[in-house]
């Protein structure tokens, strides 16, 4: 079975992010870019089904900018075994939506026929959570989202979920499109030895174009702007002055 | 203009809070018509038709739409959204499965998490963890949107309106439920609770986020935790708060060795009041904190408990 990883190259989730002053946007040029967070677990998840024999290929995808590049290179020395990579946009500043790149991991899908889609449940830049349910649909596939637990079992899979009230497990029918949650695995880091390697594993260039597939954003930015500050608060000595200070404004 | 609202349904219960704030964030972009589905769900189309600003409720009961899974649900929806403008849901996990698909399937984007309805084709979204607030305008003709309860307050109770059955449409049958597991609790939930008390990775142990529930019930509040709670076994995923968990607005949200890291804060920082317990006093917890206290939180948690 094939094993398909879309990654995105997102802000790193240490970087304090900074609003432009002329609220277009989020600086972007110059900041620390990573892997998304939940793509490297997603990773780690596809490497241990090869590991396990479940899996022969694992496939990343990327789409973005050129730089994604270096993106699928940490896949790829995570232990993918090959990259593709969809140029659609040339400044580091334009977001693909969920929506387009569906369309365009749909178009991969069919061309490359693997059995199981891992997406990471969201992107931790534009906190939509939305791609891999977007893909399932365009598909017809199954979806397991928020994934905690993936146990693949011939036909189907069996996945654990992390939902408001606990965990739900449910059975889906492969193929299938899983997306997965912090609690799934530890994803490893990428040895020196691998990191060399990956630098001779294959990666594909294309373009949205290739896919016919049309990036327009369906949303407008219309403005980006800094969240409400909250006023500085003070420090308190005791619990006998919380307790007091919060009798005060009446919070208990 | 119409709206269909995708109600919470909890095994055949309204989820009647979250219900309540998405209709309150619906109500002004036009008629709202509430869909409550489930195996079992006419009770709880009983309870939405009684929140002010339904004007019409749907009932579509059937064994295949049981547990909310995505496949089946959206399917409901897609047959339905010829009618309506937009197609909204308060933003919990079943919508966040769900609404994406629909969209998809409809060929336009989604809004997760809108936190302010500017017009009816523009909304406001926090992104980058609430770090920027994005306001962005749809030119999709039906509008999908997920609204984060936090920031709506719930709508009250009116006069029953109308219920109309409704039937499921065909079963596509890619998935199945197996089980959930669900820890029962006489606390207050975390999303609805006026009061939130979470432990971090400061905690230490399960054994010691007793400390932690002890507080919570002193002060009727629910329970929450940072991720490296979780993570760490300390506590269950639900409990988790921040920009990849629950996002809770209280009146008054106490953090007990909890650092503060952004994902965290995410989570909580609309919060009305906030104390933070910490031994470190350089833990960014205390930037967003209205009190504060330095303290080890073995000696400060049992003395707050008992002197509250
Ligand atoms: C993709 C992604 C998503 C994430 N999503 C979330 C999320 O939704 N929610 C979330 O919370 N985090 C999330 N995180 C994790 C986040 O970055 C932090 O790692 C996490 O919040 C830290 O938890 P903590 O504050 O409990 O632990 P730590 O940062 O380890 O802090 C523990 C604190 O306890 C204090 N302490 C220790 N002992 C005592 C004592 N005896 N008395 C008093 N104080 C004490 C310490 O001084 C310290 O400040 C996410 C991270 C990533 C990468
Ligand atoms: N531009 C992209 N390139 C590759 N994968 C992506 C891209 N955008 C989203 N994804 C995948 O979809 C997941 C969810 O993203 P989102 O729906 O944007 O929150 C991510 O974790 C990735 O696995």
């Amino acid at each position: 079975m094939k094993v398909l990883v879309p990654v995105k190259r997102v802000i790193d989730y240490n970087v304090k992010v900074r609003v432009k002053a002329d609220g277009s946007g989020v600086d972007l040029a110059n900041v620390k870019m990573s892997m998304n967070p939940f793509d490297e677990i997603a990773v780690e998840e596809a490497i241990r089904l090869k590991e396990a024999g479940k899996a022969d290929e694992i496939i990343a995808v990327s789409i973005g900018v050129k730089q994604s590049q270096e993106t699928l290179r940490t896949a790829l020395a995570m232990g993918t075994d090959r990259a593709i990579l969809v140029i659609a946009a040339d400044d580091v500043h334009t977001d693909i939506e969920p929506l387009a790149v569906a369309k365009i991991l749909a178009k991969i899908v069919e061309e490359e026929q693997p059995g199981l889609v891992l997406c990471g449940k969201q992107a931790i830049d534009n906190d939509m959570n939305a791609t891999g349910q977007m893909v399932s649909a365009l598909l017809g596939w199954s979806q397991a989202t928020f994934a905690s637990k993936l146990e693949i079992d011939g036909d189907h899979a069996n996945v654990t979920r992390e939902v408001d009230g606990g965990l739900q497990t449910i059975k889906v029918k492969m193929p299938a499109i899983v997306t997965v949650d912090l609690r799934l695995n530890e994803p490893r880091y990428a040895s020196l030895p691998n990191i060399m390697k990956a630098k001779k594993k294959p990666m594909d260039e294309k373009t949205a174009a290739d896919y016919g597939v049309d990036c327009a954003p369906r949303l407008e930015v219309v403005k980006t702007s800094e969240p409400a500050e909250r006023a500085a608060g003070i420090k308190v000595g005791s619990v006998d002055e919380l307790v007091a200070k919060l009798k005060e404004v009446g919070a208990v | 203009m119409a709206v269909l609202l995708l109600a919470e349904v909890n095994d055949g219960e309204l989820a009647l809070d979250a219900t309540a704030k998405a209709v309150t964030a619906a109500k002004s972009l036009g008629d709202v018509t509430a869909l409550c589905v489930g195996a079992t769900a006419a009770a709880a189309a009983e309870a939405a038709a009684k929140i002010d600003g339904v004007a019409k409720v749907l009932c579509a009961e059937d064994a295949s739409l049981g547990h909310r899974l995505a496949e089946a649900t959206a399917a409901l929806i897609v047959s339905l959204a010829g009618d309506y403008e937009h197609i909204v849901a308060p933003a919990t996990t079943d919508a966040k499965n769900i609404l994406p698909r629909v969209a998809a399937l409809l060929d336009v984007m989604v809004l997760t998490d809108v936190s302010g309805v500017v017009d009816g084709s523009t909304f406001e979204r926090p992104i980058y963890a609430g770090n920027a607030i994005q306001t962005v305008k749809s030119a999709d003709a039906t509008k999908v949107i997920s609204f984060r309860t936090s920031t709506f307050d719930a709508a009250g109770s009116q006069d029953a309106a109308p219920v109309e059955n409704i039937s499921a449409t065909d079963n596509p049958g890619l998935s199945e439920w197996v089980e959930d597991k669900v820890a029962e609790s006489d606390r207050p939930e975390l999303t609805s609770a006026g009061v939130v008390v979470s432990g971090g990775r400061g905690i230490g142990s399960e054994e010691n986020f007793a400390m932690i529930e002890k507080l919570a019930d002193k002060l009727g509040a629910a329970v929450g935790a940072s991720r490296a709670a979780v993570d760490s076994g300390f506590a269950p995923n639900d409990w988790q708060v921040g920009q990849t968990g629950k996002v809770v607005a209280p009146d008054l949200y106490i953090a007990v060795g909890i650092s503060g890291a952004i994902q965290h804060l995410a989570g909580m920082k609309d919060s009305k009041v906030i104390v933070a317990i910490n031994k470190d006093e350089e833990a960014p917890i205390f930037q967003v904190a209205d009190f504060g206290l330095v303290a080890d939180l073995f000696d400060a948690v049992p003395e707050l408990t008992e002197k509250l």
